[in-house]
This record gives C-alpha cells, sequence and structure tokens, in this order.
C-alpha cells in the first residue's frame, strides 16, 4: 500500500514536505492507524498522537485524502491510494500530524462546559426523567477529537472570535441540559455575530464527525431558542 | 491599546432572522411573478410597462427590493466578517456598503415611480 504523508519538524526543517511510504499490507479488516503504526516501525521519527485506538479518546483526529477522520476508525480498504495523510488543517503544526489544539480547547472552555446549578446539593444524583435525559442524545457522545471544527471554514477564519462546531455542540449539550440553570446567561454568551454566528450552516462539521453527531442541528437548536426568546 | 481578542456585542440574531424573512419574501415574490409571466407572456415594452403602472406591483416590488438590499447587506457583512480582518478596513467596506445599498434603494424607488 502506497502513502504520502506530511512530514514538518520545526526544529530542522524550513517547509514542510510530503514525504512517501509502502507498506506491504493486506488491507481487509484492518484499520488506518494499524496501518500508521507499522509506517511508525519502519520511520520512527514519524509523529503521530494516539491512545485508546477505538474512537473513544478522539487522539488521533487527522486530515485523511482530504476529509477529516480518526485514523483508529477509518476501515484501511475503502482508502484511495496513495492515502495522503496530513493534520488536522487551521491549527498551527507541533510536528508531523501533531496539531496545537490550545485555540480548540480555549473556545470549549468559553461555553462553560460543566453543569450550572445553585440549589443545594442533593444527597442523592440530580435525577432527570427518561425523556430529559433523551435531549441529551447525540451531544453527550463528542469527544472532542476537532474534526468537525478544523473542517469549518468559519473557524479558520476566526478561530479567536468563533466557538466552532464542538464548542456549540457542547453549549447546547448545557443549554439542552434539564439539570443545568444558566441557560440564560449561556444564551446571553452566545448570542453574538462572532462567538455564534459565523456558522453559515454549510454542514461541514456534520459531514465529517466521526461519532456521527450534527453540530449543525445543535446550532440550529441555538438559534431557534434565542428566537424563541426574543419573539 | 491592549492587543485582546473581544467578543460579546450581543447582536446577531435579528440580522440572522432578518436574512431568513426576507429570503422568503423574495422567493413568494419571485414565484408570483414567475407564474404571472408565464401565464399571461409579455410581448413588448408596453406590456411591462403596464404591468409595473399597477400601484400594487410597485408596491410589491418596492417590498422585493428592500428585502433584497437588507439581505444584501447581512450577507456582505458576514463576508467581511469572515475575510477582513483588521477592523478599519472592515468598518470602511461596512460604511461603503451601507451607503451603496441605500443610494440603490432610492434609485429603485425612483425607477418603479417614473414609469408612465
Amino acid at each position: 500500500m502506497r502513502f504520502s504523508i506530511y512530514r514538518f519538524n520545526p526544529e530542522t526543517d524550513a517547509k514542510p514536505y510530503m514525504q512517501d511510504y509502502e507498506l506491504d499490507l493486506e488491507a481487509e479488516g484492518k484499520m488506518l492507524l494499524d496501518a500508521i503504526l507499522l509506517i511508525k516501525e519502519q520511520d520512527e521519527t514519524l509523529t503521530v498522537r494516539r491512545s485508546c485506538r477505538e474512537g473513544v479518546c478522539g487522539s488521533d483526529g487527522m486530515n485523511i485524502n482530504g476529509r477529516n477522520g480518526l485514523a483508529c476508525v477509518t476501515p484501511l480498504q475503502d482508502l484511495k491510494q496513495p492515502i495522503e495523510l496530513r493534520p488536522l488543517p487551521g491549527l498551527p503544526v507541533i510536528r508531523d500530524l501533531v496539531v496545537d489544539m490550545t485555540q480548540f480547547y480555549k473556545q470549549y472552555r468559553s461555553i462553560k462546559p460543566y453543569v450550572v446549578n445553585n440549589d443545594p446539593e442533593p444527597e442523592i444524583e440530580r435525577l432527570q426523567s427518561p425523556e430529559e435525559r433523551a435531549e441529551l442524545d447525540g451531544l453527550y457522545e463528542c469527544i472532542l477529537c476537532a474534526c468537525c471544527s478544523t473542517s469549518c471554514p468559519s473557524f479558520w477564519w476566526n478561530p479567536d472570535k468563533f466557538v466552532g462546531p464542538a464548542g456549540l455542540l457542547q453549549a447546547y449539550r448545557f443549554i439542552a441540559d434539564s439539570r443545568d440553570q444558566a441557560s440564560n446567561e449561556r444564551l446571553d454568551d452566545l448570542e453574538d455575530p462572532y462567538r455564534l454566528f459565523r456558522c453559515h450552516s454549510i454542514m461541514s462539521c456534520a459531514e465529517v464527525c466521526p461519532k456521527g453527531l450534527s453540530p449543525t442541528r445543535a446550532i440550529g437548536k441555538i438559534k431557534e431558542i434565542l428566537v424563541k426568546r426574543t419573539v | 491599546m491592549v492587543k485582546r481578542i473581544v467578543t460579546g456585542a450581543h447582536y446577531g440574531l435579528r440580522d440572522w432572522l432578518m436574512q431568513r424573512i426576507t429570503a422568503a419574501v423574495m422567493v413568494v415574490y419571485t414565484l408570483l411573478l414567475a407564474v404571472y409571466i408565464l401565464f399571461h407572456p409579455v410581448a413588448d415594452y408596453a406590456g411591462w410597462k403596464a404591468i409595473f403602472g399597477h400601484e400594487f406591483v410597485r408596491l410589491a416590488t418596492l417590498l422585493f427590493l428592500l428585502s433584497l438590499f437588507l439581505h444584501a447587506w447581512v450577507g456582505m457583512r458576514d463576508i467581511f466578517m469572515d475575510y477582513v480582518h483588521s477592523t478599519l478596513v472592515r468598518l470602511a467596506l461596512h460604511v461603503a456598503v451601507i451607503l451603496a445599498l441605500v443610494m440603490y434603494a432610492i434609485w429603485s424607488a425612483q425607477i418603479l415611480w417614473s414609469i408612465r
């Protein structure tokens, strides 16, 4: 199998370049990450993040043949050769396929990703009805791999001001949470031409999400609640 | 001035909603006009003049054009916010677009009511 992988070591390289690799490998039943780890045995300078290798940790997000995805859940046999691997677009490259996620996490933190509840702490859990719990389906599954935000042109142009699809999906996850009491403050914070309204609903985020979630839908819900609150 | 990234202008919903509503207005006008012309084909200048001689058609057309200009304002502002990152240049572009659109609005009213 043929691979073409983005290489960049800021300490030694003036410019990034693409390096070709060949693997003698039966693709069937294997994931892309398996191949990357075999390449790393050939060339241990190749730098990549991975941890759980089963689509739960969200570490190995990368641009695979032009589309963002997790290497560990991308079947090798479906990929056109040479398989072109690049780091997630729009974020600074630390080395090879590893990007600096600071800006991404900053936006995530800015939406206060925790339940705000001012009631006295109950002795048992804060209970939810099955219906209230169902509101969180399609939201809580997000693993913050950044595949969506780094495929979003609005996030490329304004990563410092636009929360981005991942952050907005998480924002709605807490607005939708029956145990949270700060939805009004959350909406106040999001009602902003940059923080929320840079989203033009082009749906690149929903297209690439490895967990099959739709940030576009969540953003639509936020706008819907804002309209309800205003009109 | 401190180089700090600030957000929190707390507007945007009205513009976003306006863009959607004006789009709906334009679709309705375009469909109505298209259907009307389909059933009453216009042959010449006199025919067009007759249609736009009706006060109602003029008002509807003005409503369509105003929707178009408001829609264009939100769209142009979005483009500048996405791509133009110098505040001064962006402000200048916003002002230029607003002035142009206001001028177009006056001009289109003038054109519509100059049809005799």
